[in-house]
């Protein structure tokens, strides 16, 4: 079957020809409109909106965002707070990049909409430190806007006041987390916190209740506030509605972001067709479909079980390429969709060397707070390092396992999973290459291999 | 400290987007770092002054987060991403031309002063992998050709200015 047509709903202006990131541009194409309809509209009709759509985060975990919303402690008397998480740096994501540098308003009008919905007076944009250029085209983005009155004291004649600045970040990956985020944005260490009772909805910014939402689940309440939830609802598969950004990149002909109706393409439809395949002569080997830390597909395997479809439950048996692209589906066969970084590898590459390099990310960026993680991504580097560039040894997959297994459910934050599942994934599913390691590193690499680590 | 006028003018600007002083620490080792090009002991003690802070509430924040720096780097800042999708397409090759070409070593200032080569984790670009950030610029696809080409203009800029 080939590939359904994308369908841009958040990537409508991306790339196209002409299209700039001034708001004379964004007024052109209708922008700020939605905004103007929704000042006049009650904010808990916005938050309905936003729960009957069915829209989940677009960060990573998949949160619905309704609930999200429904959480925040609108009775403590206390200024609720929205941080726009911009901090994207999972591995193998990057579609909030485009947003932030191509159609910034399309953020700041998104995120002046949920605003509104929750009575929220300032809010802040978490930036990558990684990203001076879009921190200031967002800066540029905001005075025009404010200029405009569509943020600032007294929107668009409401009453209703509401402020956005700009945090950069200084290059930790945690900082994504959103605990961690809020630690950061507060002037301190970005060490995550404990929850309970540091749930971000209740005890969040300067202890304030507060909402963390993504970029691009920003723009999608944008979306949501235009159309209506349930419109939005029809779009992509019952839980897992919307669109979906795929970023792809590694060994195929055209990486690149796609954006199609969640849940209604599959992963060969996506590498094969919609990507041109694997590069010439060569042959997928693994993918990882979520950002680094999701847990690795080996093409050639076979997931079988049962799952719902409506009210049915019906039997599936699917390879890698048959797998749809949507967080249940993805979930079922015990990995993720995350933040949609799908990265690809081919038959060059070494699966020990691949994970060497993955662990040497995580162990970077442990925040060092709990010491099952700080320590554990610390051994995994140096262990999968060793094998490459030292002595390898048959029995040093069973190690890297055994480090692996003690880490997960053992930390603050989900850090502690994201560092282990790499290594335990890897490990069961190449098992034969993590064994073989030592006689296979005498042989001459194919030519065509990079070095990873 | 001796900082440009617009930096003490954008230091006080920033410290009232936040309701609470201390949420300034980033925002001012950034300020700082531009200027200046690095965070000494004396930026240290004027920033934990400035938001009524505690040095080492300061300093535990410049060891946290590696974009902030001890010491000063080269003129210029070359930030190749090591991460498995820029490795994958080739990054470690990348960062290998940089190095040869002003003969230095990774994290170290090049001989003339003129770069620091540094690999740096995840610049969120995978899909134009390798990528490599040439101070605040980024650079797409940068191929060992690339790399050559984005060097020489380098040596060329450096050559204009003596």
């Amino acid at each position: 079957m080939p590939a359904p047509e994308q369908r841009r709903i958040i990537f409508q202006h991306i790339d196209e020809p002409g299209y700039t990131n001034d708001i004379d541009c964004y007024l052109r194409n209708g922008g700020y409109e939605v905004l103007k309809k929704a000042v006049g509209r009650k904010p808990e009709e916005l938050i309905d909106e936003v729960k009957k759509s069915g829209l989940r985060g677009r960060g990573g975990a998949g949160f619905p965002c309704g609930v999200k919303w429904g959480l925040v402690d609108r009775k403590s008397g206390k200024p609720i707070y929205l941080i726009v998480n911009a901090d994207e740096s999972e591995p193998g994501t990057f579609k909030d990049r485009y947003i932030m540098h191509q159609d910034p308003h399309q953020l700041i009008e998104g995120t002046i909409i949920s605003c509104f919905a929750n009575n929220v007076k300032q809010a802040y944009i978490y930036i990558r430190g990684e990203m001076p250029e879009g921190a200031r085209i967002l800066e540029k983005a905001i005075a025009e806007a404010r200029a405009k009155n569509f943020v600032g004291p007294n929107i668009l004649g409401t009453g209703y006041s509401c402020e956005i600045y700009v945090h950069r970040g200084a290059g930790a990956y945690i900082c994504g987390e959103e605990t961690g985020l809020i630690e950061s944005l507060e002037g301190k260490r970005a060490n995550p916190r404990i929850k309970p009772p540091y749930f971000p909805a209740v005890l969040g910014l300067y202890q304030c209740p507060t909402i963390v939402n993504n970029v691009e689940t920003l723009c999608h309440v944008k979306y949501i506030a235009e159309h209506g939830g349930e419109a939005y609802a029809k779009i992509g598969t019952p839980n897992n509605t919307g669109t979906r950004i795929f970023c792809v990149s590694g060994h195929v002909q055209r990486p690149g972001y796609y954006e199609f109706p969640a849940g209604t393409i599959t992963m060969g439809q996506l590498l094969n067709d919609v990507c041109g395949g694997p590069l010439p002569g060569r042959t997928f080997k693994a993918v990882i479909p979520g950002g680094s830390s999701a847990k690795i597909l080996r093409f050639g395997e076979r997931f079988k079980g049962k799952r719902k479809v409506g009210t049915e439950m019906v039997d599936y048996d699917w390879g890698v390429e048959d797998v749809p692209m949507d967080f249940d589906s993805l979930g079922m066969i015990g990995t993720m969709g995350g933040s949609g970084g799908v990265i690809v590898m081919d038959d060059t590459v070494n699966m020990v060397e691949a994970l060497a390099n993955i662990n040497a990310f995580y162990s970077h960026e442990s925040c060092g707070q709990c010491t099952p993680c700080r320590e554990g991504s610390l051994w995994m580097k140096k262990i999968s390092s060793r094998m490459v560039h030292g002595d390898a040894r048959p029995q040093d997959g069973a190690l890297l396992k055994s480090v692996a297994d003690q880490i997960p459910g053992r930390t603050i934050c989900a850090f502690g999973e994201a560092c282990s599942w790499p290594t335990q994934s890897f490990i069961a599913k190449f098992t034969d290459e993590f064994n073989n390691y030592h006689e296979a590193k005498k042989q001459p690499k194919p030519a065509a291999a990079n070095v990873l680590v | 400290m001796n900082l440009k006028p617009e930096t003490y003018q954008r230091i006080d600007e920033v410290i009232t987007h936040y309701p609470v002083k201390r949420s300034a620490t980033l925002p001012l080792l950034h300020l700082i770092q531009e200027d200046v090009g690095h965070i000494s002991e004396e930026a240290i003690t004027w920033i934990a002054q400035k938001l009524e802070l505690q040095p080492i509430n300061v300093l535990e924040v410049v060891t946290f987060y590696p974009m902030f720096r001890r010491a000063p780097i080269g003129r210029r800042h070359i930030k190749v991403c090591r991460t498995l999708s820029c490795a994958l397409s080739g990054g470690y090759k990348t960062c290998d031309t940089f190095e040869k070409e002003f003969c230095t070593h990774r994290g170290e200032i090049s001989p003339d002063g003129e770069v620091t080569v540094e690999f740096v984790e995840c610049l969120a670009s995978c899909g134009t992998a390798p990528v490599v950030m040439i101070d605040e610029i980024l650079h797409e696809k940068v191929d060992v050709t690339k790399a050559k080409q984005l060097s020489a203009q380098i040596k060329a800029e450096a050559a204009a200015r003596k």
